[in-house]
């Protein structure tokens, strides 16, 4: 029952959202601000982990193709699938629940308990539009930061897999060719929007209706990581069926 | 003028607001006292319109919010300043930050006549030194300024404050209540102001209403609420012990 009730408090908050608009001129202000926090702030460490990610992903295979049957060139196949198809949209996604999720949650949660919320509402400021609708645009941006950890994936692959002495630089490259799928690229990026979708909304949804103290807005965290990864990891498997199926 | 009529308003099954009838007078500052859980909160949020009250009405001058379009109640907020208990400051924004936002979010009004409206209500409140700062680099007196001051830069009609002072000491508390009080009457605003500090009470009590479980158990101004025999008031106010003395020694004097 709590389940449905909560299910029905996302789609009405959703609904508010896109209802009453603030002046475009500031809300301006706050995408800009957003797509700084959320979208740019990420990018140090999405980089980071994505670079060793591709790193490993790469080594792992290649230690694990020992039989001389096998043309080397998998490896590369292997890595470029792994990274582009579940790496970088579903893991850097998990990661992102932790980073931007719980950064939306307690910023949110905190301005619920300290009556910031109350405080737009009585100014008679659509506080869901004011705190929401700039996080979703913002995570419009989101496929640039999940390319770029593509990218960034396959070169760190090619560093430890070139560099480590693996392959050489011609299989790497005839690797990540064989068999190229466009769809499947398609497919990466409906998933990453959908995974924006849910890393602008379910957190700030766990913000904005939390009650309670200080305390309860790292519990509200914590608890809002959880579904986001939760909802990341069911929806993954959901349009995977859906779409290469 | 603010006009309450019998209203009630409950939660699942507990009845928070069990049918108040009062009138709130322009240029007064209005008082409701009671303990904590009495319901003070709620009923100045069934003043904000941000809780609706199941049954009774309220009108402010004539306008009848449960009668009002979405736009007509919009307006009407517009009307309206609030301060909130713990002030409610948006901590990304600076003082000045603050006391602009409502006018930016709903005026169309130029830069430098926003300008001068910041400048004239930060220096009413006397903080046009801190106008730079974060909430988070101010004290709380200082913070309660910044709240009034934004409660009040757009002129509003209606006042009201939830526990204005409370976690000040004394001295900061008594000037906000005068600070309080002075904008209210320069300014012909209706105010009403959540207590349950007794100094609040005699500094500023031109009305004062006593709310006990939901229920107005009394009404009156400061000088009346010192002689009333109601059991329950009495229990209010002398459940300070400093006033249960002053009371003992006023007593033994008159004999
Ligand atoms: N949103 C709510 N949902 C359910 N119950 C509520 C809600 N808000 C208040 N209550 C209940 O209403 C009663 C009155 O609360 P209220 O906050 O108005 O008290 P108060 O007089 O302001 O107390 P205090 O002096 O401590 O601020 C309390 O029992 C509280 O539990
Ligand atoms: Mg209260």
């Amino acid at each position: 029952m709590s389940y449905l009730t909560s299910i029905g408090s996302y789609a009405i908050m959703i609904k508010e959202v896109f209802k009453k608009p603030v002046k475009w001129r500031i809300m301006k202000s706050l995408i800009l601000k957003e797509i700084d926090e959320l979208m740019y702030g990420s990018l140090g460490i999405v980089i980071f982990i994505s670079f060793f990610i591709g790193a490993v992903v790469t080594i792992q295979t290649a230690i694990n193709l020992t039989n001389p049957i096998i043309p080397k060139n998998l490896i590369g196949f292997t890595a470029r699938q792994s990274i582009i198809l579940e790496f970088s949209p579903t893991f850097v996604s998990i990661i992102m629940a932790g980073k931007v999720g719980s950064y939306i949650t307690s910023s949110i949660g905190t301005m619920r308990v300290t009556e910031q919320i109350d405080a737009l509402e009585v100014m008679g400021v659509n506080a869901l539009n004011y705190l929401v609708f700039p996080k979703i645009v913002a995570m419009l941006f989101y496929p640039f930061v999940i390319a770029i950890s593509m990218f960034v994936g396959i070169v760190g692959g090619w560093i430890a897999g070139v560099f480590g002495g693996f392959l050489t630089n011609a299989e790497f490259s005839e690797g990540l060719q064989i068999d190229f799928k466009p769809f499947q690229v398609v497919y990466a990026f409906i998933k990453t929007l959908v995974f924006a979708w849910i890393l602008a909304t379910v957190p700030s949804f766990h913000g904005f209706y939390m009650k309670g103290g200080a305390l309860e807005v790292g519990k509200a965290s914590t608890t809002s990581f959880v579904w986001t990864s939760v909802l990341i990891v069911v929806m993954n498997y959901l349009l995977t069926q859906l779409l290469l199926n | 003028m603010i006009e309450v009529k019998d209203i009630h308003k409950s939660f699942g099954d507990t009845n928070v607001l069990k049918g108040i009838t009062a009138t709130f007078k322009k240029g007064k500052t209005n008082l409701i006292i009671g303990q904590s859980g009495s319901g003070k909160t709620v009923f100045l949020k069934c003043l904000l319109g941000l809780f609706s009250p199941e049954e009774g009405s309220i009108a402010y001058d004539g306008r009848d919010y449960a009668k009002l379009s979405g736009d007509e109640r919009r307006d009407l907020r517009q009307e309206m300043g609030m301060v909130f208990q713990g002030s409610a400051l948006f901590d990304s924004m600076t003082v000045e930050g603050n006391v602009m936002f409502p006018l930016d979010m709903f005026t169309k009004k130029s830069k430098s006549e926003k300008q001068e409206r910041v400048d004239f209500v930060l220096k009413r409140v006397n903080l046009l030194e801190a106008r730079d700062r974060f909430p988070s680099q101010i004290s709380g007196g200082m913070q309660k300024r910044v709240a009034i001051a934004r409660a009040i830069v757009m002129n509003p009609k209606y006042l009201f404050c939830d526990e204005p002072n409370s976690g000040l000491d004394p001295k900061t508390a008594t000037l906000i209540d005068n600070l309080i009080q002075e904008i209210t009457e320069e300014y012909d605003i209706t105010t009403v102001i959540n207590t349950h500090d007794m100094n609040s009470v005699m500094e500023i009590g031109e009305k004062i209403i006593f709310l006990k479980d939901g229920l107005k158990e009394w009404e009156g101004t400061k000088n009346e609420i010192f002689k009333t025999d109601n059991k329950a008031v009495t229990g209010f106010v002398y459940s300070s012990e400093l006033f249960e003395k002053v009371r003992k020694m006023y007593v033994e004097e008159r004999n």
